[in-house]
């Protein structure tokens, strides 16, 4: 067990680019972090310098209070699991797994050594394949078999590099819940590596939002959801992804190119002495007005538009409303496409029905919003005009209540299940 | 592919059968006729009419003993050193064309390329003359030499292309479950690239084994003449006798070992062969 701290740590490769500009960020012993960000902005790169297969440039990381940025990768007590999984394709699924034991001389006999591969080929479901070799494998196996190897000698830290984005979505989907109730038993920091959007909302205790090499945002997914620092992160986080719309501001009234919006409070203190903003709202927090009682349409803002097309998902409904952009923000909403890894399209809006809702193609439909819902971002820095850093301290506080209360659920439930099979207690101390 | 039907897989029987007999028959024929007698030699019958060690004997003990165990001698140390060096060279060249990036890498491949497929026979001439006047003729470095031209080549892209299916990951890997750099090395990477080095070596001395042109062209005496040039040397037991049946023999002799390294290599010499061109 583990706390990882990053200070100010740059990492500028040999050929001069710069891929991590100063990155501090602390991870609580325990704790299960995720490093997410569109590709290429430095996620694996700090992930290798703090497992020590990347010099650090300048900045300090420390472990358990231990500034290691020379140790070399072995005397870290770090486990990574790789993207390919990275599996020793001339040894046994049960040598694979013993390998970092094995290599521990002295530390382990060859009495522990089975024990504890048969123990954690039984966790992961891997028992019948122990003496296969790793390319005989289904991927989902190989998988497993990197999380034995990282599990087996209990690591100070896990470190994952996108470990899913190899399988298919069904499969990612119960490895993800497999990761999590692990984590959870064992209790070990971990470090998460994706660009997923449900991993790193499911997975987190807290996720770190990276754009170009720097840190953006550090939260509980909740309040990056809620209370997102900039544009950036509001773009990033949610899926559909957040719209964003030029707003114009005149007298009393923000006018969006779908609906005129009255200023109340919040957004007037928001807005400030801007005539233009950009303001953002997420595709579920609009709702087919026919659908709603009166009492609450008449709480928010009904508009009138007509719809291009519509996407029926059993679930919900996708509606696309296109819009003509104001030319003042839009090389900046075209930044931010880029930046968000985006493919340039048409300035559209979209929105997330109720399933119920009997707005088709073409159709003129009358939709509703809350007005409380809508984020004010600058033009100019994209910053977050609306965020309240009360209400997202408050959040965090929160979801640190919550993740302390599941870890020692979840370890009382272990120890449980310890008393109740005296023999895996034994094999497990 | 499916399943062939009937008249197909007839088909590829007849074709396989014919295949074969047209391989292989000059080698039986050879085999055939190591066994036959000197009065045997005309006969004109493929089998010999009594089987007979006799020409065995002359070239091993009698008295074509000399110029065949020498040469024999000869074949094996040349061809295992020239393979040797070849090896140990392409396998720190195709390193480095695998794993790094470096100016004038393609410049390397393609050199390679064109000295493995430039016509012996044209160079021949010239280094018999070069080698006369530096006193590397008829001697083991002499063909050492050009034997290498012909083996670092192809040595060296069968390597490269095995090392960059090598996934080097795994030395990283290695070293954060715990090795130091060499372990990671030796116990990561070892067991992977030995069987690619291991088949590129077969390959190599294959080359180097079954050369005739410079060994016929670039030794006069026994102190370097390998067994393919030195079979043309072979007389008969007296002036009048034909040495057929003693070449045969010899044949024979250089061709076991080929055969069996082949017959128990089989898979990796495919594998290395056909590294480059299919992906795994
Ligand atoms: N060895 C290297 N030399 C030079 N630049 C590198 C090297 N490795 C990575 N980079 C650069 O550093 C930046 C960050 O790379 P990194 O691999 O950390 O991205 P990432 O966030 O993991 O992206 P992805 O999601 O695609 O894996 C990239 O722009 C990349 O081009
Ligand atoms: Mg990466």
């Amino acid at each position: 067990m583990a706390s990882i701290v990053l200070r100010d740590v740059v990492k500028e490769y040999g050929d001069g680019f710069l891929a991590v500009k100063g990155v501090s960020l602390e991870i609580a012993d325990g704790e299960f972090v995720i490093l997410v960000g569109p590709s290429g902005c430095g996620k694996s790169t700090i992930l290798r310098m703090i497992v020590g297969l990347e010099d650090i440039t300048s900045g300090d990381l420390e472990i358990d209070g231990t500034r290691v940025n020379d140790k070399a990768p072995r005397d870290r007590n770090l486990a990574m699991v790789f993207q390919n999984y990275a599996l020793y394709p001339h040894l046994t699924v049960f040598e694979n797994i013993a390998f970092p034991m094995r290599l521990a001389k002295g530390r382990f006999t060859d009495e522990e050594i089975r024990e504890r591969v048969t123990r954690a080929a039984e966790r992961l479901e891997l028992t019948e394949h122990l003496e296969r070799k790793p390319g005989n494998l289904s991927g989902g196996q190989r998988q497993r078999v990197a999380m034995g190897r990282a599990i087996v000698r209990e690591a100070d830290a896990f470190l994952f590099d996108e470990p899913l984005s190899n399988l298919d979505a069904k499969l990612r989907g119960q490895m993800r819940t497999e990761i999590a109730r692990l984590q959870r038993r064992l209790g070990t920091t971990t470090v998460y590596v994706t660009h997923d959007q449900t991993e790193a909302m499911t997975l987190g205790d807290r996720v770190a939002v990276l754009r170009r090499g720097e840190l953006q945002q550090v939260a509980s997914p909740r309040a990056l959801y809620e209370q997102p620092t900039n544009l950036f992160v509001a773009g990033f986080i949610g899926s559909p992804p957040m719209n964003f719309l030029p707003g114009r501001v005149e007298g009393d009234v923000l006018h969006l190119p779908v609906a005129d919006v009255p200023l109340d409070e919040r957004l007037r203190a928001a807005v400030g002495d801007r005539s233009l903003v950009i303001v953002g709202i997420r595709p579920e927090h609009v709702e087919d007005a026919t659908l709603l009682d009166d009492a609450r349409a008449d709480a928010g803002v009904r508009f009138e538009t007509d719809v291009d097309v519509t996407e029926w998902l059993g679930a919900e409904l996708y509606a696309y409303i296109p819009f003509e952009t104001a030319p003042e923000v839009a090389s900046k909403l075209e930044e931010l496409d880029r930046d968000l890894d985006g493919e340039g399209m048409r300035s559209q809006v979209v929105v997330a029905l109720d399933a119920e809702s009997r707005v088709r193609d073409g159709d003129r439909a009358e939709l509703w919003f809350d007005p409380a819902r809508l984020l004010v971002f600058d033009p100019e820095s994209g910053v977050n005009l609306t965020r309240d850093d009360e209400a997202a301290a408050r959040i965090d506080e929160r979801n640190e209540e919550l993740r302390r209360a599941s870890l020692k659920r979840a370890q009382e439930r272990d120890r449980a299940d310890g008393e109740a099979s005296p023999a895996q207690e034994r094999a497990a101390s | 592919m499916g399943a062939l039907t009937r008249r197909q897989r007839a088909w590829w029987a007849v074709i396989t059968v014919l295949v074969l007999v047209y391989a292989l028959f000059p080698v039986a024929a050879i085999f055939a006729t190591s066994f036959k007698l000197p009065s045997d030699l005309n006969s004109g019958r493929f089998l010999p009419a009594q089987w007979s060690w006799t020409n065995y004997e002359q070239i091993l003990v009698g008295n074509a003993q000399g110029l065949f165990l020498s040469a024999l001698r000869n074949s094996i140390g040349i061809s295992l050193i020239a393979t040797a060096i070849a090896v140990v060279l392409a396998t720190f060249a195709a390193y480095a064309i695998a794993r790094l990036d470096f100016r004038g890498k393609r410049l390397i491949l393609t050199t390679a390329l064109a000295v493995s497929i430039f016509p012996v026979i044209s160079i021949v001439t010239p280094l018999f003359n070069v080698w006369r006047a530096v006193g590397l003729y008829d001697t083991w470095p002499g063909l050492i030499i050009p034997y290498l031209s012909l083996t670092l080549p192809i040595s060296i892209w069968t390597l490269a292309a095995f090392f960059r299916q090598i996934p080097w990951e795994l030395e990283q890997a290695a070293q954060v479950d715990g090795a130091t750099a060499w372990q990671a090395f030796r116990k990561a990477i070892v067991p992977l690239a030995a069987p690619g080095v291991f088949t590129t070596a077969l390959i190599a001395f294959f080359i180097a084994w079954n050369d005739f042109v410079y060994g016929i062209s670039l030794t006069s005496t026994e102190r370097a003449r390998p067994v393919p040039a030195a079979l043309a040397f072979f007389t008969g037991a007296s002036q009048f006798e034909e040495p057929t049946g003693s070449i045969s023999a010899a044949a024979v002799i250089v061709t076991i070992p080929v055969v069996v390294l082949v017959l128990l290599f089989q898979r990796q010499i495919v594998a290395g062969l056909t590294q480059g061109a299919v992906k795994g």
